[in-house]
């Protein structure tokens, strides 16, 4: 039994899905306790699927495949500025305009061009076959992005909660927000090799919406998150060795497990805890 | 016009809390402007209010001394320093509108009062034990040291306001900006409120408060601007906040009541009482038309 459990742990590729996810996984879940506290969860999505094309043209044009995305999130973020300005249309509908189109533009280049890198693996992940080169890609913008998160969280916080006075203490709100976003784009990027360009959403928002209901304190809220991030991403890869099945499927399903979880039992936000407190107060 | 005038001399001192405005004109990208060659000064000690209809200008006001708008001219210092300066040094703190505040952010009264130190703190923001007293001294200050592990959320329209109001004492901001602070309070909390300012303008503070509620400008402003896209009349209470500079700035905007004659006296008694309202508590001018100065809405209670 315990020699088939440590299986997985015999392939190096298999070690190497691993910590890439968990590392993923943990740096993602730190962007996600910022983001859906300001309600841009889809901001996420929109980013993900918003590179495809810049990585399809990578990989079509032999260069690192961050540098394509990071030009083609560029771009559709201008798009959708330009958008945003010259029309009167909301903000949602500007980001599903935008979004799809590039997603599209993205398919299309890797349909007629089926080089090295496949529809699948750029829209589902393929986290059990990435190269050496992009682990590297990967490893490095995850831990730099970690290293500035764990030196500037609380000045990101002070941002998100209270510009006004992030202003009055001598910060910049606007270079810390252009940060922000500079380190989501960085690892939507990472996190497509992991779960696919359909599923970052969820690893940018799950694991922050499910540590918001088991704190109140945004100290705490990192450490939660971070930690489901971690656990699911590394346990996910771990588990597709045995089910054969997609890793960004798993992981994102642990990930909604968790979730469902800190729903129902959560100690002071959950349902259970609501209906307690709510037939305490019939009593009372 | 000369925008090098040199300003008052105790006004310029750096660090003692002041706030000058000289010809200052802000536009927003849109091209509209939105306050207009405005000049005001205040000093040590104060508590003014600022004064004027919605879309007056008074927010503006605010951003531009938060440094989040340029004024395109004119001259803006505080304590004696350019905005920017004055930021970095710690030296202007600001109390927000209840709306402004996302009440579900995780994020307890001890963290939002600690918020208040960063300034104070090293480049990772680790708190040292003089933050820790000084969060403890300025929750003590505004009596919610009982609450101090709750979630912002869960505390009443008085609570909040008085969190933040402890953040501002936490900075240690010789000018304060406080914006709309009686807005969905109780009285008792208001009465509070203003026992807090007055104790702050003892100690020298400067406080700049944007307000809807005329009624207790009296109360407890000793400085009065009255704005609409500029500034239209500023100085001590007593000479600014009139009838006339009032009826200026408001316009139409306010309700208006004047009674008099039969229907207020019994006797032949020719005063008239005039009421201006926009908010819950009405400024009740008493006696002959335009010549009066406002009587406060109620008794000041300090002696």
């Amino acid at each position: 039994m315990m020699e088939l459990l440590l299986e997985p742990f015999g392939y190096q590729y298999m070690v190497k899905a691993i910590w890439v996810s968990a590392l993923v996984g943990g740096v993602c879940a730190f962007l996600s306790c910022y983001l859906m506290l300001k309600g841009w969860s889809l901001m996420g999505d929109a980013l993900a699927h918003a590179i495809v094309p810049g990585v399809a043209l990578a990989y079509l044009i032999k260069v690192p495949y961050a540098a394509g995305a990071f030009f083609s999130g560029l771009l559709a973020a201008l798009a959708m500025a330009l958008v945003r300005v010259r029309t009167q249309l909301r903000e949602d509908a500007v980001i599903g305009i935008v979004f799809t189109t590039f997603f599209a533009i993205g398919l299309l280049i890797v349909s007629i061009n089926p080089t090295s890198v496949n529809v699948q693996s750029i829209v589902l992940g393929n986290i059990l076959g990435i190269s050496d080169e992009d682990v590297v890609q990967v490893a490095i913008i995850a831990l730099v992005s970690l290293a500035i998160l764990l030196a500037r969280w609380k000045d990101l916080m002070l941002v998100f909660f209270d510009e006004n006075h992030a202003r009055s203490v001598g910060l910049n709100p606007l270079r810390l927000k252009i940060l922000f976003f500079v380190l989501l784009s960085a690892c939507t990027v990472a996190a497509l090799q992991t779960v696919g360009a359909c599923l970052v959403i969820a690893m940018v928002v799950t694991p922050g919406a499910t540590a918001y209901l088991l704190t109140d304190r945004f100290g705490r809220l990192i450490a939660i998150a971070v930690t489901m991030g971690v656990t699911t991403s590394a346990v996910g890869a771990y588990a597709s060795y045995f089910l054969d099945g997609s890793t960004g499927g798993l992981i994102v399903v642990f990930q909604t497990l968790l979730f469902l979880a800190a729903f129902v039992f959560a100690p002071k936000h959950g349902r259970l805890a609501a209906r307690r407190a709510a037939s305490a107060r019939v009593s009372a | 016009m000369n925008l090098h005038r040199p300003v008052a001399p105790q006004l310029a001192a750096e660090g003692v809390p002041s706030i000058t405005v000289e010809g200052v004109t802000v536009s927003y990208a849109n091209g509209v402007t939105a306050v207009n060659d405005a000049s005001f000064a205040l000093g040590p000690g104060t508590i003014c209010a600022l004064v004027g209809i919605n879309g007056s200008g008074k927010s503006t006001i605010f951003k531009t001394l938060m440094g989040f708008l340029k004024p395109a001219s004119g001259l803006v210092r505080i304590a004696g320093l350019e905005v920017h300066r004055a930021l970095k040094r710690g030296l202007v703190a600001y109390v927000p509108q209840a709306e402004e505040v996302d009440w579900t952010f995780p994020v307890l009264v001890d963290d939002v009062v600690m918020m208040g130190r960063y300034g104070h703190m090293g480049f990772l923001r680790l708190p040292r034990q003089a933050d820790r007293d000084a969060v403890e001294q300025a929750l003590a200050r505004v009596n919610m040291l009982d609450f101090r592990r709750r979630q912002i959320g869960e505390l009443s329209g008085g609570q909040r306001k008085r969190v933040f109001l402890a953040r501002a004492l936490a900075q240690g901001g010789q000018v304060i900006l406080l914006d709309e602070p009686f807005t969905g309070v109780d009285v008792k909390t208001e009465d509070q409120i203003v026992g807090l300012m007055r104790e702050l303008r003892a100690e020298g503070r400067l406080m700049l408060v944007s307000t809807h509620n005329l009624g207790s400008i009296p109360d407890f402003c000793d400085q009065v601007v009255i704005i609409n896209k500029t500034v239209l009349a500023a100085g001590p209470t007593e000479t600014t906040f009139t009838q006339d500079n009032l009826q200026r700035a408001f316009g139409g905007a306010l309700r208006h009541f004047r009674l008099e004659g039969a229907s207020l006296h019994a006797d032949a008694d020719d005063r008239g009482v005039t009421v201006i309202t926009d908010d819950e508590r009405p400024l009740v001018f008493y006696g002959e038309r335009d010549h009066e100065k406002p009587a406060a809405g109620r008794k000041d209670e300090q002696p």
